[in-house]
């Protein structure tokens, strides 16, 4: 079983909520990657959604821009990250991961050496924010050819026949995207959310992650009692661009404060 | 130089241009809708407002009067006579689209997409602009439709272009300075994305060229084709007959595909898109990805673009703001796959030699990227009989580029 599906099932059993982390591979500094994604882990990460640096992330923030930029800067690229996954999985066997980025990176690759390359790193999952349902069949097929589960977005503005159509075609989970705009924006409104999730839970059994908007214990709380799972992304990335020149090891612990309240949090429900 | 060749200008097999893009926004393989899932419902809101509307009798006569009062259409075909004796050679031809109200063929779209918008109930606007042009354009019809208006424009753009800056900024509309990225019309374009992502319920925004996903491309090139339909009646009605060669400058490409579109099926009429070389094609510093890039997914739909081997968009490159962009219109990487448009590239150097030739000996002053055009009609003018005819679409006047000429010759204004 692909280690997303089984790390939810176990979550579910136990009653408790998935905590996915978002940061960017080779932010703050290459080296820092491996150090963070064992840290987030140490804190009660459950899913690591890494994302994959592009010089126009159109559906981000500007703290996830930025992130994005440094990484850039410091020269990473699609197989840096394949690589440091590979190397994650030398101690760890067990955390998803979810590679997240836009799909020219992945493209240029080549769809289908992308999937032999992931599944061979060790990665779970895919989320390319830029392929809907449409755009997405010829990399949703390679991908399950060798089991890696295709992630899709599902936003406020979905309908409930698209939110059919994009859960037919995906696989881990589904990822509810619970403000309008990009990553980082304003505040939640968590009577929307909920009206929205249950719309959702209707029409799929797919396990349900909700994002954007996350960045304190109230409000994974108030989401994680929604959903299967939170995401917290821009929080941490935020965290990345005060520790410039910082060693890996200080970028982890730097990151604690951020997570830790956020266990605690979801731990409650 | 053989432009009768038709190998050369037609595909194998018949093609309906008229039946592209599809119903996905799909050129062949490039256009289609690639953006996140929040703005899947907007385009396709936008979608079908635009199938509903453009067979709609009340509102192309609105289209059309507008052109015809406002913007001052049709656009004069004029015979550029000295230019041509000069050069030596064809007939070259020109379309004025340099006469048309803020001075470029940008204002046939920003009518059209203005009226949309007014279909909408939208009361707040917001466009990308490069050089400034597109800008200034949507600034002018969101003045008189009274709408809130906002522009983003690279921060380096913005330093370029304070002409058309302060011009935005008379008209009423905020020009947003973007410092991401390389602080040029790619980052501007991210940003009225995030923008539009945000404030879909109460925003319309306007794109300036035939890229972005579907049904940019296919709205902004009928919006543009106007250009082609007044081209051809004009050279039927001047002439006696369809021009042999028409060529147009290319950055997302709306002008030439303006130009281009109601004249593909005419098999005998060759097709030639002109990219900017910037420093020469072969020195990695332009701005011609149909030219030197390979196919990818940039801001919303698949195109030939700039990019290096990770699939990172690189910098491009040009004399010229207004072509300075990494990508083109998903339509053009479509007509170069299937060989009905050539498209060639003209450096830096060359376009500015055009401009200063076109200004001296016929008058008329062309925007640095109109230069580009000129440019390679002249070449190929060289090598064509006297009684050949070239249309070359002037898309926009020069005035604009006057600092960065003086500039490049040492002097200040």
């Amino acid at each position: 079983m692909n280690r997303i599906t089984q790390c939810l099932q176990d979550l579910k059993a136990d009653g408790r909520k998935a905590l996915v982390s978002y940061v960017v591979s080779g932010d703050p500094s290459l080296g820092a990657t491996l150090p963070v994604m064992h840290e987030l882990v140490e804190q009660g990460v459950n899913i690591i959604e890494l994302g994959v640096a592009f010089s126009d992330p159109m559906a981000d923030g500007p703290v996830i821009q930025l992130g994005h930029e440094r990484a850039l800067a410091n020269g990473v690229s699609l197989r840096a990250t394949l690589a440091v996954v590979k190397e994650f999985r030398q101690t760890n066997q067990y955390t998803p991961i979810v590679l997240m980025g836009y799909a020219n990176p992945v493209l240029r690759m080549g769809y289908s050496e992308f999937a032999d390359a992931a599944l061979d790193a060790g990665i779970d999952g895919l989320l390319t924010v830029d392929l809907p349902p449409e755009e997405s069949i010829e990399l949703n097929l390679e991908l399950k050819r060798v089991g890696i589960e295709d992630i899709y977005l599902i936003a406020p503005t979905t309908k409930p026949e698209r939110i059919k159509k994009i859960a037919s075609l995906a696989g881990g989970f589904l990822y509810y995207v619970s403000l309008k705009g990009v990553t980082g924006a304003g505040h939640l409104d968590i009577d929307s959310v909920a009206a929205k999730v249950s719309e959702i839970r209707e029409l799929t059994d797919l396990p349900l992650c909700v994002g954007f908007g996350i960045k304190d214990a109230a409000t994974a709380k108030s989401v994680g009692q929604l959903a299967d799972g939170v995401v917290v992304g821009s929080a941490l990335v935020s965290v990345m661009g005060d520790c410039a020149g910082a060693s890996g090891k200080d970028v982890a612990k730097a990151l604690v404060d951020v997570v830790k309240p956020l266990r605690l949090g979801l731990d409650e429900l | 130089m053989n432009i009768n060749d038709n190998s050369k200008n037609q595909p194998e097999i018949a093609v309906d241009y008229k039946s592209f893009p599809d119903a996905l926004g799909r050129f062949g393989d490039y256009g289609g809708r690639f953006v996140s899932e929040t703005l899947i419902p907007a385009l396709d809101q936008l979608d079908e407002l635009y199938t509903r509307l453009k067979d709609d009798s009340t509102f192309q006569a609105e289209f059309d009067h507008d052109l015809a009062h406002y913007v001052g259409r049709p656009s004069p075909l004029y015979y550029a006579e000295r230019l041509s004796r000069d050069v030596g050679g064809a007939q070259i031809y020109l379309k004025r689209e340099d006469l048309n109200h803020t001075g470029a063929h940008k204002v046939n779209n920003t009518i059209g997409q203005a009226l949309l918008a007014k279909h909408t109930g939208k009361k707040r606007i917001i466009a990308e602009t490069g050089a400034g042009q597109h800008g200034v354009a949507t600034a002018t019809v969101a003045a008189r439709l009274g709408l809130e208006c906002q522009v983003f424009m690279g921060e380096e753009d913005v330093r370029r272009q304070a002409l058309n800056v302060y011009r935005m900024k008379l008209l009423g509309a905020e020009v947003i300075p973007v410092t991401s990225g390389s602080k040029t019309l790619k980052d501007a374009m991210n940003e009225a994305m995030r923008d539009w992502a945000t404030n879909v319920d109460d925003t319309f925004y306007i794109i300036g060229t035939v890229a972005g996903p579907h049904p940019y491309p296919l709205l902004v090139r009928d919006f543009q084709s106007v250009i082609g339909r007044e081209a051809r009646r004009q050279s039927l009605e001047q002439i006696g007959r369809l021009p042999d060669a028409l060529v147009a400058c290319v950055g997302g490409g709306s002008n030439a595909i303006g130009l281009f579109h109601p004249f593909l099926e005419d098999k005998d009429v060759s097709i030639y898109g002109v990219e900017a070389g910037g420093d020469g094609v072969e020195t990695g510093r332009h701005a011609a990805p149909l030219n030197d890039g390979i196919p990818g997914i940039l801001h919303g739909n698949r195109t030939y673009l700039m990019e290096d081997e990770d699939g990172q968009i690189i910098e491009t490159h040009s004399v010229s703001a207004g072509l300075d962009y990494p990508g083109v219109g998903p339509e053009h990487s479509w007509l170069k796959d299937i060989g009905r448009a050539n498209y060639v590239a003209i450096n830096d150097q060359e376009a500015l030699t055009s401009f200063r030739r076109l200004t001296q000996i016929e008058g008329i002053m062309p925007a640095l990227e109109s230069s580009h055009a000129v440019a390679y009609a002249e070449k190929l003018a060289r090598d064509l009989d006297k009684d050949k005819v070239i249309i070359v679409n002037l898309s926009g006047r020069g005035d604009k580029d006057i600092l960065t000429v003086a500039e490049i010759d040492g002097i200040k204004v």
